[in-house]
């Protein structure tokens, strides 16, 4: 036990806690539950900011100790990981073998724990899907501190209920991870990155479109758009040199003008704001049916948005500092109408702690009551990061 | 005179329901007493029909509101029992809900009524240039609510993932009569992943009245190889070395000496003569890519012992190297009057070990075992052959099909890859899961089905008492009440 002058987004830390075992998280969460202590896990910290600040933090669980690979076997394509192992360290790891994990790593340092809580994904989710999509078993300590496990080290398992995917984007509300295991995929051997200018949304939209429809079975397609509208749409291929090449014609033909490289472009993949600045952003997370793609981007003209136009899930950010904290929660409003038009969603990710009150951060969320409830099961006593996530959860 | 709760139901099913929607009879009851793993029967209490997704609501609801049990059936094609009838309930049968309510190529999304046919919406989407990926091998009769139930899978998998990958929303009934969305158009819905849950659930977490599904671009390109190899590790070492080099086919499908002769007898496959064992490997995506890549399975084959291969680059070609993999199950019919069908699965690099060991039990115990498999990803079909009419047979067929799940287990594989737990395995969970992982399992019934009226009897083996539910909440949150809070 360390005393602590620490805050999770301006919530005063009782206490740090730093456990190394699963063992050792599932008694920390025993004496939590004797102690009706609330306790918030974090990884890296990368992203404890994100959705709403913890009601109270009187254990910050802290599992950047409990790491590394734990199992890595390439001929079945699987890699078993502990929760505070951060995603690059596995790369590295499944790379000797010719594979990865097919995720990106928005923020640096970022733990495979803090992805799933907070199923944080980048341009590659056209390809492999996000965590939800990959991760096949998981071991969990619950609030009560009883260790339990779902999903398993195969990919084709339907026994039982798939736990798993309840905890990834729960944001360390029903239950704490502690080890994963995910699928893996071959590196490919070859990789080219096509960008083109874009002059509005409409022709981001209009590329998007061709882009998917052609049979180039793009790996990423995402889009850079600045204050005043304009930008560029990435188109990664991924796959086998002659294949590269050939799909690199068609996607030539349907782009025109591009710019190519076998390397990722400067900025790529990462959010269009700065996670690191004294003065935060408000961050949008903006999810859509892709065919809205065109009103989105109309909509959120005068913002910085970057993202996966492919998989209809952009990112935007918001200048706070000088603005009316009315003015952005009607902002907000006004792009979450046209994400909910477009049979999608509009989140706040992350925002200046003192503004958060004046947002709804989450948005309308439809069967919250359901949700409520199985809360209520995993977390009858409201103790994990409470508050933190939708509906008060 | 007191009425049943199933008299109630029944009545309240003539008030919802058109005459022919409401099935008492009991020589027409029979007819549903069984899915696709017929050797569980039960006759329904009542069996009801439902018109149009309101109607299924309503019948749902109604079960809530009377504290009867139900189960959903699709097509009935499920191979674990998950439709199997309960004895004071009621069946709710999806088959005349077969609208395909929209298909959108701009959104990459079709939405379904949950008594669609699989194959029908692949055939709805076919025109656009796209198809629904999963593709489950009775996929011409199978309906999308069940694949939803059972979180199904299929040949394809390997590269394109299960249900669970390609439905992005559902409309539900709750068991508590709610009629919720999960999910949507867009992906990452704020809030839990209850969608994720729903999935594979097999119909213990409510009904489904409408899904929405990802469609996928058609290949450009696709192309099956048939190789034949003289015994299954050799086999095995080209799905090995398959995997090794990078390539990621869209199915491997592998079939031993046992199951060739049963599908050479049955459907004339000419698969390679005195083959101790064949792969299928199908490759798909650009052309240029998958050129590349055949051009890799076929020396691989070659390198690792394959005598003989063949290259079907058409429809026609292709359909007559799947026609033997695709009759398997119907054709070991040929040579047993009686077999049962496993679904486990293993880590593929397990594969030649397991096999021997299965050998091994078959040997010992005088019990024949065809094996057909999803080699790929280790989902093992063993095809457990007996005949009911010798006495003991049947017994000891049961004893090798279980000795083969716990082999599974102890390679750290899994009961079921993608037939479901169902009536048939639920005891085997407690082989594969400890308690206090079924325990937290059921926390999601709970949540959903505290008094267990939705599919009860399936899945756990031991079901969880939920309690008195001191969280529920159905009004105005706490925080909101209390005016701390005001928008979540």
């Amino acid at each position: 036990m360390v005393a602590t002058t620490v805050t999770v987004d301006g919530v005063a830390v009782g206490r740090v806690e730093r456990p190394t075992t699963t063992a050792e998280v599932a008694a920390v969460l025993r004496e939590a539950a004797a102690d009706g202590h609330t306790v918030v896990p974090t990884g890296a910290g990368t992203k404890i900011t994100w959705g709403l600040p913890p009601h109270s933090a009187d254990v910050l669980l802290d599992l950047s100790g409990l790491d590394g690979v734990v199992e890595h076997e390439a001929g079945d394509l699987i890699v078993t990981a502990r929760a505070g192992t951060p995603l690059a360290q596995v790369q590295e790891q499944v790379a000797s073998a010719g594979q990865r994990l097919l995720l990106d790593e928005t923020v640096p340092g970022g733990t495979v724990g803090g992805i799933l809580a907070t199923n944080a994904s980048g341009p590659r989710r056209l390809l492999g899907g996000t965590m939800r999509d990959l991760l096949i078993g998981v071991t969990f300590v619950r609030a009560d501190g009883v260790i339990a496990r779902a999903g398993g080290k195969v990919v084709k398992n339907v026994a039982g209920y798939d736990v798993g995917k309840l905890l990834v984007g729960s944001y360390g509300t029903l239950a704490v991870v502690t080890e994963c295991t995910f699928r893996l995929h071959p590196v490919p051997r070859a990789r080219r990155w096509l960008t083109a200018p874009v002059g509005s949304g409409q022709e981001a939209h209009a590329l998007t479109q061709a882009m998917i429809h052609a049979q180039v079975v793009p790996a990423a397609v995402d889009v850079a758009i600045d204050a005043d509208g304009r930008g560029t749409l990435t188109v990664l291929l991924e796959g086998r040199p002659d294949g590269v090449e050939g799909r690199a014609d068609v996607v030539r033909r349907l782009l025109g003008e591009t710019a190519e490289s076998d390397h990722a472009p400067e900025g790529w993949g990462g959010y269009p704001w700065d996670a690191t600045a004294t003065e935060r952003d408000v961050a949008l997370k903006l999810a859509f049916g892709i065919s809205g793609l065109g009103d989105v981007l109309e909509a959120a003209r005068g913002l910085i948005v970057r993202g996966s136009s492919g998989a209809g899930v952009l990112y935007a950010a918001l200048p706070a500092t000088g603005s009316d904290p009315a003015d952005i929660a009607a902002t907000v409003e006004r792009l979450r109408g046209v994400c909910v038009h477009h049979r999608g969603s509009l989140v706040v990710l992350d925002a200046p702690v003192g503004l958060k009150p004046a947002l709804d951060v989450w948005g309308p969320v439809p069967a919250l009551g359901l949700m409520q409830r199985v809360k209520d099961e995993f977390d009858p006593d409201r103790r994990l990061s409470p508050g933190r996530f939708v509906g008060g959860i | 005179m007191t009425t049943t709760p199933i008299q109630r139901l029944t009545r309240r099913a003539r008030e919802l329901l058109p005459p022919a929607g409401v099935i008492t009879d009991e020589a027409r009851l029979r007819t549903y007493e069984c899915d696709g793993l017929a050797h569980y029967r039960v006759t329904p209490a009542l069996v009801v029909i439902p018109e149009d997704t309101g109607q299924l609501a309503g019948i749902v609801r109604a079960c809530a509101e009377l504290g009867v049990p139900y189960v959903a059936r699709g097509s009935g094609t499920g191979l674990s029992g998950g439709a199997l009838p309960h004895a004071e309930g009621v069946l709710v049968v999806t088959s005349r809900l077969r609208a395909i309510r929209e298909i959108r190529v701009e959104d990459q999304r079709a939405v379904v009524e949950p008594g669609v046919i699989n194959l029908d919406v692949t055939r709805a989407a076919t025109p656009s240039g796209y198809y629904y990926a999963p593709d489950p091998s009775s996929q011409q009769v199978c309906s999308i609510g069940g694949n939803v139930a059972e979180n199904s899978g299929g040949a394809h998998c390997l590269k394109y993932g299960f249900t669970t990958n390609h439905v992005t929303g559902v409309e539900m009934v709750t068991p508590d009569g709610e009629l919720v969305r999960l999910g949507g158009d867009a992906p990452d819905t704020p809030g839990y992943d209850l969608l994720g849950a729903v999935v594979g659930s097999e119909g213990t977490l409510g009904v489904v009245t409408e899904v929405t599904v990802r469609l996928t671009r058609l290949p450009e390109k696709v192309v099956t190889v048939l190789a034949g190899f003289d015994s299954t590790d050799r086999a095995g070492a080209a799905v090995s070395a398959i995997i090794a080099a990078g390539v990621v086919p869209a199915a491997v499908e592998m079939m031993d000496a046992l199951s060739i002769e049963a599908a050479e007898a049955a459907v004339q496959c000419h698969y390679p003569a005195g083959a101790g064992a064949v792969l299928v490997v199908e490759l798909d995506g650009p052309s240029s890519d998958v050129d590349a890549e055949y051009a890799d399975v076929a020396q691989l084959c070659e390198q690792n012992g394959a005598f003989e291969v063949r290259t079907a680059t058409d429809a026609a070609e292709r359909a007559l190297i799947w026609k033997g993999r695709k009759s398997a199950f119907a054709a070991v019919g040929r040579i047993s009057p009686d077999y049962i069908v496993q679904d486990g699965v293993i880590p593929r690099t397990a594969l030649p070990e397991v096999l021997r060991r299965i050998g091994e039990l078959s040997e010992q115990s005088g019990v024949r075992v065809a094996n057909v498999f999803h080699a790929g990803d280790g989902n093992l079909h063993p095809l457990v052959l007996f005949d009911d009419a010798v006495e003991g047979a049947g017994q000891a067929a049961e004893e090798v099909s279980r000795a083969i799940l716990d082999l599974c287990i102890e390679h750290g594989g899994s009961i079921t890859g993608e037939h479901g737990v169902g009536a048939d395995k639920a005891p085997y969970m407690a082989r594969m899961f400890a308690e206090d992982d079924l325990d937290t399992m059921q926390l999601v019934r709970c949540a959903f089905d505290p008094d267990r009226i939705s599919n009860p009897g399936k899945v756990f083996p031991t079901p969880r008492l939920c309690g008195e539910r001191p969280g529920r909440r159905r009004g105005v949150h706490p925080l909101q009440e209390a005016g701390l809070a005001e928008v979540f």
